[in-house]
Parts: C-alpha cells; structure tokens; sequence
C-alpha cells in the first residue's frame, strides 16, 4: 500500500496529460505524417511492377501462341512468324556460361572456403569478384568481342557463352563460398576424425552438404543471364534461322527484344511483347527455384 | 571371430581394425590433384579480372596514343570526318545516373525503413520485400520496352505542359519528342531502388536495438528515432548502398539505349534526347571499322574507369560500415 502511495507522490508534478500522444501535437503529426508518407512511397515504388506485369500478361498473351514458341522470326512486312530459334539460342549461350562458370567457381570458392581462407590469395579473389559483380554488362560483351570474336573470327553461340560466364561467375562463387562456409565445423571434424583426405572432405561431405545453397546461387546467376542483352549484342549477334552450326551468329529472346521493340511494324512489336513474356517467365522460374532452394536450406 | 586382429575380442573392434589403413597412393594423388585443382581456379579468376581490364585497355590503346584526352572534352562526332567527341555521352552518363539515383534513392530509403523499423505486419513485408525484390529480377531490356510503350506516353502530356509553362527554366527547356532523358531516368530509378533498398535495409537493420530503444525510452518519437539515431548510425552503409546503386545505374545499358534517344547533344534539360557511355557501345559497336572501333574501345576504358572506382569505393564503404557498427554492438 504504502509503495504505491510513494509511486503517485512521485509523479504528482508531471502533467499527465501532456504525457498523452495526441495528433495535435505537432512531434507525433509529423512523425504520423511522415510514417504515412514512407508507405506511401513503398506502394508507389510496386506501381511499376505491377505494370510491367500487366502490360506482359496482356500484350504479350494475345500473341503467345504454339507458332510464336516454334516458328522463326518473320520479315520485315511479314506477318505471323515467332521465336523458336531464339528461345533455342538462349537456352543454349546460357548452357554454355554454365558449363564454364559454374565447375570454376564452385571450385574457386571451395578454395576459398576450405583450403585457404586466410591466405592472400583468398582475399584477392573476393575482391576480384566483387569488382566482377560491378563491371557493367556491355563491358562483357566488349571483353568477349576482343577476347573470342577476333580471335575465331566470327560472331558465335560461344563467344555470346563467354560473355554470360563473365557475369555469371561472381554471383556463383561468392554463393558457393557463403554455402560451403555455412557447412557445420562439426561435420567436417567427423570426417577428419575418421580419416579422409581434404579431397575427400570436400567431394563427399562439403559439397553434397552445400550443395541447395551452390544451386540457389547457380539458379539467381541463370536468371540474371538469361535476361542480359548488351553482351550478346556483338558476340552472338542474332539470326533469323534455326541454330545448326554453334559457330554462326546465333539468336537469343533478349535480342530478339531489342531488335522488334524499335521496328514500325505492329506484328514485330507483338512479338517482343509475347518473346518478353516468356523471357520474364523463364527468368522468374529460375528466382523462384533459386529462393525455394534456399528457404530449404534454412529451415533445415 | 578368428579374423580378429590387435588381440581384440570385440568383433566391432575387429572389422574397424581391417578397414583402417594410410591413404593409398592414389588418393593422395587425388588429394594434391583436387588442391591444387581448387587454388589454380582462384588463379584464374584474378587472371580474368586482370585480363579483361588489360584487353580492354590494350585495344583501347591506339586511340589513346592517337587522340589522347581531347576526345574527353570535345563534343562533336561524325564518322566521315573523323571527328569523335565523348564529352556529351560522359555527360549523360553521369547525369542520367545521378537523376535516376536521386529518385532511387528517395524510394529506396522510405522502402528500407519501412522495412526494417516494424512499420507493416510481418505478412505484409515479406510480400512488399519479394515484390521489390522481383523489380531486380525483371531484364533490362523488358524495362526499355516497357519505357517505349508504357513511360514515354505517360509522361510527354506532363513534359509538354512544362516545356510550354515553365520553358525558362533550363530543366524544361525543350520540349519532349519520344525518347529523352527523362523516361531514361525513370526507368534507371526502378532498376536501381532494389539495389539501394536491400542495401540500405541491411543497414540498418545493423543498428543495435538498444540504440532506438534508448532513443523512444528519452520521449523520441518514431521518426525523431529514426532521423536522429537510426539513419545517422546507418549512414556510412547508407551511403555505400547508394554508391553501388550508382555504378549499377552507370553500367547500365539496354534500358538507357532504348530509351535515352541516343542523340548526341549536351543538354541539361530533362526532356531533351541524349547518349551515354554504354548505349553508344551497344549501338555503334557491331557495325563500327577503323578509327571508330578504337574510339569505341576508348570509350570503354573510359566507362570502365569510372564504373569500377565508384565500385571499389561503395565496396570499401559498405565492407567499412560493418566493421565499424561491430564496435556498438
């Protein structure tokens, strides 16, 4: 009884009512005003998703047909026509950065990991990839043209490969590195404790167990490559014509975009809606199995 | 039980004791082979990030011999008469980045601290976190056509009213025909407010609870918290998340190339058309002989240049902001 006497005593001169969060003080009218605005602003910042959606869904599936997935690109004045050939040249320019970005930089970041985490050597290698990370993607294609196109002499599904592994293999090792540093110590204690060599630490125990996490990053570095233009623009070039010989120039969906989103003539137009469509479509795919992989992972 | 070895009675003993044995001289092979396999792969990516800088810079370098810096500050470019001027696509280079940054930014910050200061339900913001998140998964070139078809149209009614209103302001100076600087500006702000927001969040989200706890404990309302303490201590990260947005915005190509008008005028009205570094790459490469093809890689060291010392600064910046905030903690 007597404690609480004491605690009113306490706080008899404050006024309590000034104590009180009302929205005529002008403190908590701008903090409420402010709190209404950031919102705001996160609601406007989705209005060009949704969009870009929208207008995908509704101009691009208008055209989206059987034709449009199997045909090849029409003329000019032509009508009808689609974009097999460059769904067929994506998946095969991304095969190929796969191939080679993939084997390099999940052993690069193994290295990283397990060998030599501590050495110099490791830390000149994230640096080198986060410098990777930011070189521009026309800068790829730059590189690819010098290093690739002149010296086969020819524009090509590979050299347009090169330029997407460049992108690639940032995204991929510093995943992977993350991956195989998340592997418990205490498994790698156990297979110590038994015997193994580092090799076969890393085969058996390492990379099986790191292995949702590596994909995540594989799944993300596919995504951002299928989507990518400006390296394939004079790498691969585009064609009109099925792909049959891997050395000629070959057609992708990202330029196939970029080539009909400029032209006057409504039916090449729709196809660079309908060809977005599916390109956002495939890019989305491998996010989301990316993400899934990962949320695996975690709740593990 | 015969089989036993070392004069153990345990037959778990004994099957332990028969399988153990040194690596054979295979898998020691293998053993070295896989090392060695793993440090020559870390090799070969500084290599390539050594090689791509010294290939660029090596076909780069007749140019460089032969105009020097003057192609920096002279603004003509007109392939007959071997004049080439890199001053209007370095100007609109910076100045389309800096534009979209500034809208990026200001989106991105409000995104950042509503997502990390408990402004929405937990349901609610992992649905606006994937739905931003999805805005960095979209390609650059499905943003450019979306610009042509969507964002020019929206705004030349608004670009048109100004231009003739408030003409005398330099900003509105010329009226907007199609692709400009302005829809280019927009859609680098969309294509930068991932970057910046995910970055920003994570900022601040390193900011030790107690610090706005103290903060709301001495009377601070929500937003005194967060502009007088949050954003403050955060600040150093903020900055780093807003530097890689820059070079995000710098490097980007396709958007701005469909969009940006590529013409090569040195404007500071927001309506007028104009080129950058990387959308004068994308477009005059294929085609480019000569002289213009090593102007072109000229060009490309320049945007080189630029991109990766603003990268390597965000890098340090933000790599700077964690190990600083370790101390708080």
């Amino acid at each position: 009884m007597s404690a609480n006497l004491e605690i009113t005593h306490a706080f008899e001169d404050v006024d309590l009512g000034k104590l009180e969060r009302s929205l005529r003080s002008p403190r908590t009218l701008l903090s409420a005003v402010l709190s209404a605005a950031a919102i705001a602003a996160s609601l406007v910042a989705c209005v060009p998703l949704l969009s870009v959606l929208s207008m995908l869904i509704y101009r691009g599936g208008q055209r989206l047909t059987w034709a449009a997935l199997t045909e090849t690109p029409p003329a000019a004045f032509a009508s009808g026509g689609g974009f097999g050939n460059a769904i067929q040249g994506t998946l095969t320019m991304v095969g190929i950065a796969v191939l080679l970005s993939v084997p390099c930089g999940v052993l690069a970041a193994s290295y990283l990991a397990l060998f030599g985490p501590e050495t110099r050597v490791a830390s000149v290698v994230r640096f080198a990839s986060k410098v990777l990370t930011g070189l521009p993607s026309v800068l790829a294609g730059v590189f690819a043209y010098a290093a690739v196109v002149l010296v086969t002499g020819g524009f090509s599904a590979p050299a347009g490969g090169v330029a997407l592994a460049v992108l690639m293999l940032p995204t991929v090792l510093l995943t992977a590195e993350e991956a195989v540093r998340m592997v418990p110590v205490r498994m790698k204690e156990a297979a110590i404790g038994m015997g193994v060599t580092q090799s076969q630490l890393l085969w058996r125990i390492v990379l099986p167990t790191a292995m949702p996490g590596i994909l995540t990053g594989v799944m993300l570095a596919i995504a951002r490559a299928a989507g990518e233009t400006a390296p394939l623009l004079f790498t691969a070039l585009f064609s009109s014509y099925w792909l049959v010989n891997v050395m000629r120039p070959t057609a992708s969906l990202a330029v196939l975009i970029f080539n009909f989103s400029g032209t006057p003539f409504p039916n090449q137009v729709e196809l660079a809606w309908a060809a977005s469509l599916v390109l956002v479509v495939m890019v989305l795919a491998f996010n989301i199995t990316g993400q899934f992989l990962s949320r695996n992972r975690h709740s593990r | 039980m015969g089989t036993a070895a070392r004069g153990s009675t345990l037959p778990f003993d004994a099957v332990v004791g028969s399988i153990s044995r040194p690596p054979t001289t295979w898998e020691r092979a293998a053993d070295r082979m896989t090392r060695a396999l793993t440090l020559t792969l870390a090799w070969a990516v500084i290599a390539l990030v050594t090689f791509i800088v010294l290939k660029i810079a090596w076909t780069a370098r007749p140019a460089v011999a032969r105009f020097g810096f003057g192609l920096l500050t002279s603004t003509t470019w007109d392939t007959n008469r071997e004049l080439y001027g890199l001053l209007p696509a370095i100007w609109g280079t910076l100045y389309s980045s800096i534009l979209g940054l500034a809208f990026g930014t200001f989106f991105g910050l409000s995104i950042a601290i509503v997502l990390s200061q408990d402004f929405l339900p937990p349901a609610l913001e992992v649905v606006l976190k994937n739905l931003i998140e999805l805005l960095a998964a979209i390609p650059s070139v499905v943003y450019g056509l979306w610009g042509i078809f969507v964002v020019i149209p929206a705004v030349r009614p608004i670009a048109g009213w100004l231009t003739e209103h408030l003409g005398w302001i330099p900003f509105f100076g010329t009226p907007l025909q199609g692709p400009g600087m302005l829809p280019a500006a927009i859609v680098l702000a969309i294509m930068v407010l991932p970057t910046v927001s995910a970055l920003s969040r994570d900022a601040l989200i390193a900011v030790p609870n107690k610090l706005k706890e103290a903060a709301i404990g001495l009377g601070a309302t929500r937003w005194e918290a967060i502009f007088g303490v949050l954003v403050p201590t955060a600040m150093t990260g903020i900055f780093g998340a807003i530097m890689l947005g820059f070079g995000r915005a710098l490097g980007e190509t396709m958007a701005l190339a469909m969009l940006v008008g590529n013409s090569n005028t040195l404007s500071v009205s927001l309506f007028s058309p104009a080129t950058t570094l990387a959308a004068l790459l994308a477009l005059n490469f294929p085609e480019a002989k000569g002289t213009e093809a090593q102007v072109l890689m000229y060009a490309a060291l320049v945007l080189l240049t630029i991109t990766l010392s603003v990268n390597v600064v965000g890098t340090a910046i933000v790599a700077r902001a964690a190990s600083k905030l370790r101390g708080i903690g």
